[in-house]
């Protein structure tokens, strides 16, 4: 990986280890890149890439491993310590202030001063000097960045980093907002930087998007170096091997299913270009990377955002739907978002898990706490939750434990329709097996009990294919045409979600 | 209940208790003598039920700044109807019922026009003072003597407690039956412990939120009325600031201004530990200026204290 050169290369990180209690997120990996050097950093969702670079920026402290700069040991101890060592990271969400005007944003926190006052003369010049260096000065100082596109926005952004003196810039998913033809300025925009000598890091889902614009590769897999080269010698269909790797356990069980009656049909939906029909005793699957529009077409699906057109059936139930009369449909939406959204961390498991059938537990809009509870109690019991009782406060639990209520709150309101979106992400292993489990059990043919139906969305392309009977993969806000489990790989999953580049 | 949220109310009852202590070791004996503590019960009741009202409104995580005004205009329209010649019980029904509209036009405005609780109830606090003036012609309004003007005297030759008091002790407890026993109490706290989360599970956030700031209106109008009983006027320059104290009490008894938290107990107990400082301070020959820095200053320890608990959660977390 870390070819023998003559310089040292601008900076590099040796064997970083990290690990958050239980889970290794990095178990040794190496990344160098050199100055005027694009480096592509590639890897599914967890692979850890996010948790190497929260490390070179200074954000998290490794377990092990050495990182240096020119040669020179580095060890941030925090983030402005990584940016005086000039590293520049430039998320997906920009950190700009979007009242204030370009120069301010330019020169934020790197002021010049005179007689203890701004000099705003000067602010203005280096401003209109660093947009020009980066051939933008289509560019006003003077514009408030809110007023700016995103993608103008962006480059204010990489200005202030090359203002300030950053010499290492990391971009993560730098294109998920643009257009095709902004997308191709940003690119023009690396390459002159690069050739001014700068060391970049490109993140990107988009495997065509580093084959076009980065030198050299870098694949990520569960926490180690999966492999890396020149781009230019490496396939599409060889990064996407590397990205997958291998072995998947048997974590997956399989019973007995067979398809029933069509419980949810939807025919033409904007957004999301999805027509699909979901049948009892199945498991539909949804892939497509972060950003593609799964999570919107869910939300759609579920009344808590407008459907622009098409039709959408649950059970008998046609026209337009609020969560609440979904709940009703017996349609049932896990969040993506387990803290922000699925669940009220500061009330306690048993107001969470029973939220949406407060009306079981007494007449005319009264409740019995002690009925609420007993509900709970079996729901923690058949599921394992291990908390001190349906009155401790769910934010008290483990993310795992926490994501076991989340799901209750489907299984107790006995949903016919679960829309399940990412349900093990960040959770621990022995929580995703049982959840597996259960997925496996709500769909599977059981005397005397209807099988359900599952729609899944997740990031974790074993999971999908161990769990679904159909899959569909969703690419730029279109969801494609569902294939039978047996007749898709892994590396034809992944190459339908990244493939294409950037354009749509 | 878990022994946390009791250790919490248990924290603000020993607050209680050792406020009480204090003023006792420094006034006297006579500080727990039956008759001074009516006086201080009598003296806490405004403020009390218009914080268990406002407990409704800061669990759900909003804020409701109009009280003190909705309080001067209940008392500007209890003296109207009792001097146009209406029943008392008209008039005070005629009163809450002023004061929920007002509730009803907050909660409106907040759910449609998506402004921030605070702003809302800001300019409603001076529409509604403005209004109460215009509806008096900004003078005091006498009224003929009827037993609303009784509602905190104790009776003749009666060991009981005025039937103003009882009436807080009844709502309050009908309140924290509400929060406890009740779907409306449960989404109350869902939308204020997390609205995305009220959202997902169907709870139907904008009636909700209308019918708190309803509620809360309609406990400052009780709050008028006992405000009216004490002074025998409508008085439309009554209770500036008082919504201020409301709040404190509220804050004081572990409400949280982040919403999803706060209690009926706690209000009333924060309501209490306020009252005590005053008469206390009056008590002791303590000047006003001494009893607002100490006022102020447990305001502050409260909340801190609060944080330095949630700070404890979210580390076990």
């Amino acid at each position: 990986m870390t070819g023998p050169s003559t310089a040292p290369p601008r900076f590099e990180m040796r064997g970083i280890r990290k690990a958050f209690g239980a889970t290794t997120a990095l178990a040794g990996v190496d990344l160098s890149v050199a100055s005027g050097e694009i480096c592509g950093l590639i890897g599914q969702n967890g692979a850890g890439k996010s948790t190497l670079m929260s490390i070179l920026a200074g954000a998290l402290a490794p377990d092990s491993g050495s990182m240096f700069i020119d040669g020179a040991p580095y060890a941030p101890q925090n983030p402005l310590e990584a940016r005086r060592a000039g590293i520049a990271m430039i998320y997906q969400a920009l950190s700009l202030a979007p009242h204030l005007s370009v120069t301010e944003n330019i020169l934020m926190g790197a002021e010049p001063m005179r007689f203890g006052l701004l000099d705003r003369a000067r602010m203005r010049d280096i401003a209109t000097r660093a947009l020009a260096d980066l051939g933008h000065d289509d560019i006003s100082p003077d514009a408030a960045v809110g007023s700016l596109s995103v993608a103008a926005q962006q480059l204010v952004e990489i200005a202030r980093a090359i203002a300030v003196g950053c010499r290492v810039l990391v971009l993560d998913e730098p294109t998920s907002s643009l257009g095709r033809a902004d997308v191709e300025r940003l690119f023009d925009l690396l390459r002159r930087l690069k050739a001014q000598g700068h060391a970049i890091v490109y993140i990107s889902h988009f495997i065509e998007e580093v084959k076009t614009v980065a030198d050299r590769f870098t694949v990520l897999r569960d926490g180690r170096n999966a492999g890396g080269g020149a781009t230019h010698e490496a396939t599409h269909d060889d990064i996407v091997a590397l990205m997958v790797g291998g072995d998947v356990g048997d974590l997956f069980p399989r019973s007995p299913r067979s398809r029933g009656e069509a419980i949810l049909e939807v025919d033409g939906l904007q957004p999301g270009s999805a027509s699909f029909t979901l049948h009892r005793g199945e498991v539909f699957g949804i892939a497509g990377v972060i950003g593609s529009g799964r999570t919107r077409l869910f939300r759609t699906l579920f009344g808590l955002a407008p459907v622009r057109s098409g039709r959408v059936r649950v059970a008998t139930f046609s026209g337009r739907a609020s969560p609440g009369a979904r709940w009703r449909h017996g349609m049932g939406l896990l969040s993506e978002d387990r803290t922000d959204e699925g669940l009220a961390l500061g009330l306690d498991i048993a107001t969470n898990l029973t939220m949406t059938r407060l009306s079981s537990f007494g007449p005319a809009g009264l409740l019995s706490p002690s009925r609420q509870q007993s509900a709970a109690s079996a729901w923690i019991e058949r599921l394992q939750i291990k908390c001190a009782g349906p009155a401790q406060r769910a934010g008290e639990l483990s993310g795992g434990n926490q994501q076991k209520i989340a799901i209750a709150r489907l299984l107790h309101h006995d949903v016919d329709v679960l829309l399940l979106d990412e349900p093990t992400r960040g959770i621990d292993i022995g929580s995703k097996a049982q959840i597996y489990r259960l997925m496996d059990e709500l769909v599977a043919d059981r005397p005397g009990r209807t099988p359900k139906a599952v729609l899944l969305v997740s990031s974790y392309l074993p999971e999908l294919l161990g769990l679904c009977d159909r899959i569909a993969v969703m690419r730029r806000g279109q969801l494609g045409e569902a294939e039978p489990v047996g007749a898709v790989t892994e590396h034809d999953l992944m190459l339908a979600a990244t493939g294409g580049g950037s354009g749509a | 209940m878990t022994t946390r949220s009791l250790m919490e109310r248990a924290g603000t009852f020993l607050g209680l208790v050792l406020v009480a202590l204090i003023f006792g070791a420094l006034v006297g004996p006579q500080f727990f003598s039956p008759g001074n503590l009516e006086l201080m019960a009598r003296q806490t009741a405004i403020v009390s039920i218009a914080a268990v009202g406002m407990t409704v409104v800061i669990v759900s995580g909003g804020i409701d700044l109009s009280v003190g005004s909705i309080i001067a205009l209940s008392t500007v329209v209890i003296a109207l109807l009792l001097r146009s010649g209406a029943d008392p019980a008209v008039a005070a029904l005629g009163a809450v019922g002023a004061a929920a509209v007002c509730g009803l036009v907050n909660g409106v405005l907040i759910t449609r026009l998506r402004v921030v609780p605070f702003i809302v109830t800001l300019g409603t606090m001076l529409v509604i003072r403005g209004a109460a003036k215009g509806l008096a012609d900004e003078r005091r309004i006498e009224a003929p003597v009827t037993w609303l003007n009784d509602l905190l005297r104790v009776p003749r030759g009666s060991s009981l407690l005025p039937s103003g008091i009882w009436a807080v002790i009844a709502l309050a407890l009908i309140v924290a039956g509400v929060l406890r026993y009740t779907r409306f109490g449960r989404h109350v706290f869902a939308i204020g412990s997390n609205e995305r989360m009220a959202r997902l599970c169907g709870v139907a956030i904008s009636r909700t939120k209308v019918l708190v700031y309803m509620l809360t209106a309609a406990f400052a109008g009780v709050a008028g009325l006992l405000q009216f009983s004490k002074l025998s006027v409508g008085d439309p320059t009554v209770a500036i600031g008082l919504e201020l104290d409301v709040i404190a009490a509220v804050i004081i008894g572990g409400g949280s201004l982040l919403g999803g938290r706060g209690t009926v107990s706690g209000t009333l107990i924060g309501a209490a530990i306020m009252t005590v400082i005053q008469i206390g301070c009056s008590q002791k020959g303590l000047a006003n200026w001494i009893q607002q820095i100490v006022t102020g200053g447990i305001i502050v320890a409260a909340v801190a204290l609060d944080r330095v608990r949630s700070a404890d959660l979210m580390r076990h977390h």
